[in-house]
């Protein structure tokens, strides 16, 4: 070029090249989304993995070890998740405040879903701590009352587990149903100890509202009344 | 949200991996041989489909980008944060342009244009940092080690002495060898202005390295 630069000062500006540190790409792609991390977080129901980008939490998940958690990952996201220590501290706060009851905001990342299981997970999470409702009650209040057995898939596919809570949702008939973190005898170790088991078969509980629905406070097995054609 | 996107999202990545293991090797060498044209490949890439595709783009451009922030900053916390944040933004952008405007960008000037606009609104917020000199041993030739890290830590020195503009015009054509034109469209000056500050920034560099080298000769006593 018409530089007028003598080659050692070339050669020494050209040497200042810096390769970026190791761990910025997989970074970047965790910010855009395109990428996870993932972390261990002791939950009521023993350890699990809880994985999360730039869009929000991807994915909480009983798994034995980190090597079947990332498979399964990338099984169904297309995703790399790596390993952190720990999860960021906010978002263990925001969980940790979540699980407590709280209606704080999470953020979600639910890509790959259909917009039936997003309005199962939404309405499961209008459902307060200490209560439960039926199948039945979510497949009416989305608007598809015979969508029972549907509603039931939906959240045994529900990829945020106790973030959304899809163990508050029962079967009709007053057993507990299945549970994605470990079967059944989790998902009521996922309730509150001294839940009052509230069940509404025609109401939606509004934020905060405590009296929609009959109420049956129970202290053993936390198991609702039975619903069904109430 | 755009969900039935993300199944399609599964397959399409991995159909881009394969591709950048088949002739991204290939391409790797390109980037050394014709970034022009490495560039317009990831561009139409990139227009096909962003998200299988964005990996590379990252994985082509952060040495650089990571190199002018670095250089002009100072600081390699400042520098990492400040790359990921021009990537988060051009992903952004991607996102929302049509497929006909990505495959016409030319990505090593838009990119770098983001990545100054990014850290002029950083600096508003914080001064620019002291320099800080790293010595990376696995990034260094295999040339005797102290020399060449004292050898880089006197330039990166330099450098950090001149003007702002100066700086930046001085490693966006030396330090990263991007073409007048480039670094022009890159930092939204004529391109005269561009070559009086890389002029400017070269005669500071060898004026304050004849002054460096004199003082050194006076410390040691022969």
């Amino acid at each position: 070029m018409n530089d007028q630069i003598d080659p050692t000062t070339e050669s020494a500006l050209a040497g200042l090249r810096e390769p970026a540190p190791v761990g910025l790409a997989h970074a970047t792609l965790v910010a855009v989304g395109l990428a996870d991390d993932y972390a261990v977080l002791h939950s009521p129901v023993g350890p699990l993995r809880v994985a999360w980008n730039g869009r929000g939490v991807s994915a909480v998940e009983e798994a034995p070890d980190d090597g079947v958690f990332e498979a399964r990952f990338y099984a169904r996201t297309g995703r790399v998740a790596r390993r952190r220590d720990a999860l960021p501290a906010d978002l263990a706060r925001k969980i940790e405040r979540r699980l407590a009851g709280r209606h704080n905001r999470i953020d979600l990342d639910l890509r790959g879903s259909t917009a039936f299981e997003r309005a199962v997970w939404m309405k499961a999470l209008e459902i307060p701590r200490g209560e439960v409702r039926p199948y039945g009650w979510i497949a009416r209040e989305i608007g598809r009352p015979k969508a029972v057995r549907a509603v039931g898939t939906a959240l045994g596919q529900n990829p945020v587990p106790l973030i959304v809570p899809c163990h508050r949702v029962v079967r009709s008939d007053g057993m507990i149903g299945q549970y994605s973190l470990g079967g059944p005898r989790n998902k009521r170790r996922s309730w509150p100890a001294r839940a009052r088991i509230r069940t509404s078969s025609r109401r939606s509980p509004g934020p905060g509202s405590a009296t929609s629905g009959r109420t049956r406070p129970t202290s053993t097995a936390c198991r609702p009344a039975t619903t069904r054609g109430v | 949200m755009a969900p039935r996107a993300v199944s399609g999202l599964g397959g399409a990545r991995r159909v881009g991996r394969n591709r950048s293991t088949g002739p991204g090797v290939q391409s790797h060498m390109m980037v050394e041989l014709d970034p022009a044209t490495d560039d317009a490949r990831l561009a139409a890439r990139l227009a096909s489909d962003l998200d299988s595709s964005f990996e590379s783009l990252v994985v082509a451009h952060q040495d650089r980008l990571f190199t002018i922030a670095f250089r002009t900053g100072g600081d390699r916390h400042d520098a990492e944060e400040l790359v990921q944040d021009c990537f988060v933004r051009a992903y952004r952008a991607l996102a929302t342009y049509p497929p006909t405007r990505i495959r016409e960008l030319r990505l090593r000037g838009w990119l770098t244009t983001i990545l100054l606009n990014a850290g002029r609104n950083r600096a508003r917020v914080k001064r620019v940092p002291t320099t800080e000199l790293t010595f990376e041993p696995g990034a260094e030739p295999a040339v005797d080690p102290l020399t060449r890290r004292d050898e880089r830590e006197t330039w990166a020195r330099l450098l950090a002495g001149l003007t702002s503009a100066q700086r930046t015009a001085v490693v966006l054509r030396h330090v990263d060898g991007m073409s007048y034109a480039e670094i022009a469209e890159a930092t939204g000056r004529p391109e005269g202005t561009v070559k009086a500050h890389v002029h400017r920034g070269l005669a500071a560099l060898r004026t304050a390295l004849l002054a460096a080298e004199r003082r050194e000769r006076e410390e040691i006593p022969a």
